[in-house]
């Protein structure tokens, strides 16, 4: 095991590691008074120059983030803390809200401090049952500590943290999309701009941040910006809009690996590290066919691109969308792509929020012609189209309103990219008949399951 | 007029949460959530009552319930839903047999109860519990690592 040392993740596993008492044990809270005895705006500029970015998957730098709220506004502001996660792949915020929920409520309150938000609400996806639990409780015990209510700690800062569910929507992770379900909507993400930090809950200034994000902010000012720098990556001085990879990272890893689980390690490590180095390598012996590199929104990394540096940068330099949620999932090489496509394209048909065409039909579509292909009646000529869906859906190509349409196409411009001949050879051996067929076909019904 | 159907417990329930928003409409999950609960499903006349305490149109409720696909509306689910992922991580160590066996053991397409109403039997997205693949969350209870014979066994179980 590498000689990092865990520290978003250095209380997980200790008994009891939930409660406020073990967590001030180790120091807990500390952060927060310190943070209280500053300025807002020295804490905010704290966060800026330490270059943290946010973990949610679009790594925006969070102090940037926190400056575009409108000075002197009346008010009030609000702070989401998106902990709806869904990418699948992706369990990271799980384990921090389960193991170490006073980490994560006491980098809450030090971010509403710095944006000065008078209300915070924590939306949790509803398949977290223990987690909302424990941070339940967790909050509980802050407000008997004087951590959260009126006047916390003498300070004259008052703030209130409710606890509000999901209900089983990946599209609820998408910030406005976040913040329509809380208004009590259906989660339908709003065209950009306003942003947040202008018009946001409730049609006031909104921040929303990762779960994982918070948890930074408390080591942040607990340690300082020059520790959280001296970990990760400086940006590339190729690239002048890259803002670099600062600080820990928590790896989700899973699928094909002997020891799946979450592991921290300094931003920029590399894939090939990640899985033998923490995840025992690739299970029975076998090689990595493809990797998705961060959720599988990000696309997929070949057998032979695991030096990929897994920071904001690196997946993006093998054809990925980026680094995401940091969820690197592994494929051995007896996996068949056809299946991996399928089921990826099946997922974010059923997620598209369907208010936009290309999204709700693109992806649906997609679905239909691979459970087609899969159940031997494809032609050569879906790939095509397939390529065609890839190329034109999504906020990149400027013909969607959120990102989920993008997280779609990825996977199967890479697919199509990097597993062309599979997918060809594929379609040629269980359709001997009819794959070069090119008029229109009927689509099958759609399959739930066998 | 229909049966009132939101006890008081409920009703108060719901109330609480008023204060926590700045609108009335933000309590629409909380109150379905807590309908939900007691009810295992939201019928239509308690959408047009949660509808009343939140001062608005039936059809505003109804939308958002219709949007997220975990309240039910026209029958109860079983006491234990079954979620089971199908989502990549799961898919990649054995999620579709999983679910196929359940299905032809409980003779249950995913979204149906078995007649005595003891188990709803549903396929679930990503429940970020990816690194004990396949996995399985039967109410508020995470199962790791599901082989077929340990689905029997939960199954066997739920009371
Ligand atoms: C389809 C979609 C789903 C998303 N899901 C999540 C999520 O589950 N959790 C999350 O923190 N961010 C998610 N995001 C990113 C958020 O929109 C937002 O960028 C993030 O919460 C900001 O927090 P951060 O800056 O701390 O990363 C999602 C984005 C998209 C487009
Ligand atoms: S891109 Fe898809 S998920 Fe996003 S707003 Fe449009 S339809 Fe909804
Ligand atoms: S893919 Fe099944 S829990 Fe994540």
């Amino acid at each position: 095991m590498p000689d990092f040392q865990p520290v978003l993740l250095a209380n997980v596993g200790k008994p009891d590691s939930h409660t406020r008492r073990v967590y001030e044990q180790t120091g807990g809270y500390q952060a927060l008074r310190k943070a209280l005895g500053m300025q807002p705006k020295d804490v905010i500029e704290a966060v800026k120059a330490s270059g943290l970015r946010g973990r949610g998957g679009a790594g925006f730098p969070t102090g940037l983030k926190w400056t575009f709220l409108p000075q002197n506004h009346p008010g009030p502001i609000y702070f989401c803390l998106n902990a709806d996660e869904s990418e699948p792949g992706t369990f990271n915020n799980r384990i921090l809200m389960e193991d170490d929920p006073h980490q994560v409520i006491e980098g809450l309150i030090i971010s509403c401090f710095a944006t000065q938000a008078r209300a915070a609400y924590y939306y949790m996806r509803c398949e977290y049952p223990l987690a909302f639990q424990r941070t339940s409780a967790a909050v509980a015990e802050c407000y008997e500590a004087g951590y959260l209510g009126q006047n916390i700690l003498g300070s004259g800062y008052s703030l209130d943290i409710y606890m509000h569910r999901g209900a089983g929507a990946y599209i609820c992770g998408e910030e406005t999309g976040l913040i329509e379900s809380l208004e009590g909507k259906r989660a339908w993400p709003r065209i950009k701009p306003p942003f947040p930090a202008v018009e946001g809950a409730f049609r006031k200034p909104t921040v929303v941040n990762n779960v994982e994000t918070a948890a930074c902010v408390k080591q942040i000012i607990e340690r300082g910006v020059d520790w959280f720098k001296s970990i990760g990556v400086p940006p590339d001085p190729s690239n002048p809009r890259d803002a670099g990879s600062y600080g820990p990272k928590l790896y989700c890893l899973s699928g094909h690996v002997n020891k799946p689980g979450c592991y921290e390690a300094p931003l920029g490590i590399t894939c090939q590290q990640l899985i033998d180095e923490y995840g025992g390598g690739v299970w029975k012996g076998r090689k990595a066919k493809a990797v998705i590199p961060g959720g599988i929104s990000m696309g997929l990394l070949k057998g032979d691109e695991l030096h990929c540096p897994l920071d904001f940068n690196g997946p993006g330099k093998f054809g990925c969308l980026g680094l995401g949620t940091a969820a690197v999932v592994v494929m051995d090489d007896q996996t068949q792509m056809i299946d991996v496509l399928e089921n990826s394209c099946r997922f974010f048909s059923h997620e598209s929020c369907g208010q936009c065409t290309p999204c709700r039909e693109g992806t649906s579509w997609a679905t239909k012609m691979l459970t087609r292909i899969k159940h031997g009646k494809g032609r050569l000529k879906d790939l095509d189209l397939l390529a065609e869906i890839g190329d034109t859906i999504g906020i990149m190509p400027g013909t969607t309103i959120c990102g989920l349409a993008d997280g779609a196409a990825w996977p199967i411009k890479n697919c199509l990219q990097k597993f062309r001949p599979e997918l060809e050879e594929y379609i040629k051996r269980t359709n001997p008949t009819g794959w070069m067929e090119t008029k229109p076909v009927p689509a099958l019904q759609l399959q739930t399951i066998h | 007029m229909a049966d009132r159907i939101l006890t008081a417990e409920m009703i108060d329930a719901i109330k609480a949460f008023i204060p926590r928003y700045p609108s009335k409409q933000a309590v629409t999950l909380p109150a379905l959530h807590i309908v939900n609960e007691h009810l295992r499903h939201v019928p239509l006349q308690a959408v047009v009552e949660i509808a009343e305490i939140l001062e608005l149109h039936p059809a505003q409720v109804q939308d958002t319930l219709s949007f997220y696909g975990y309240f039910k509306q026209d029958k109860p689910a079983g006491r234990c839903r079954v979620w089971v992922c199908r989502s990549i991580s799961c898919a990649l160590r054995g999620a579709d047999q999983l679910l196929a066996h359940l299905s032809d053991t409980l003779h249950l397409q995913p979204g149906e109860t078995t007649p005595d109403g003891r188990i709803t039997l549903e396929y679930a997205e990503c429940l970020g519990a990816c690194e004990h693949a396949p996995c399985i969350l039967a109410n508020n209870d995470l199962h790791k690592s599901v082989s077929s014979e340990q689905a029997d066994e939960l199954v066997k179980s739920i009371a």
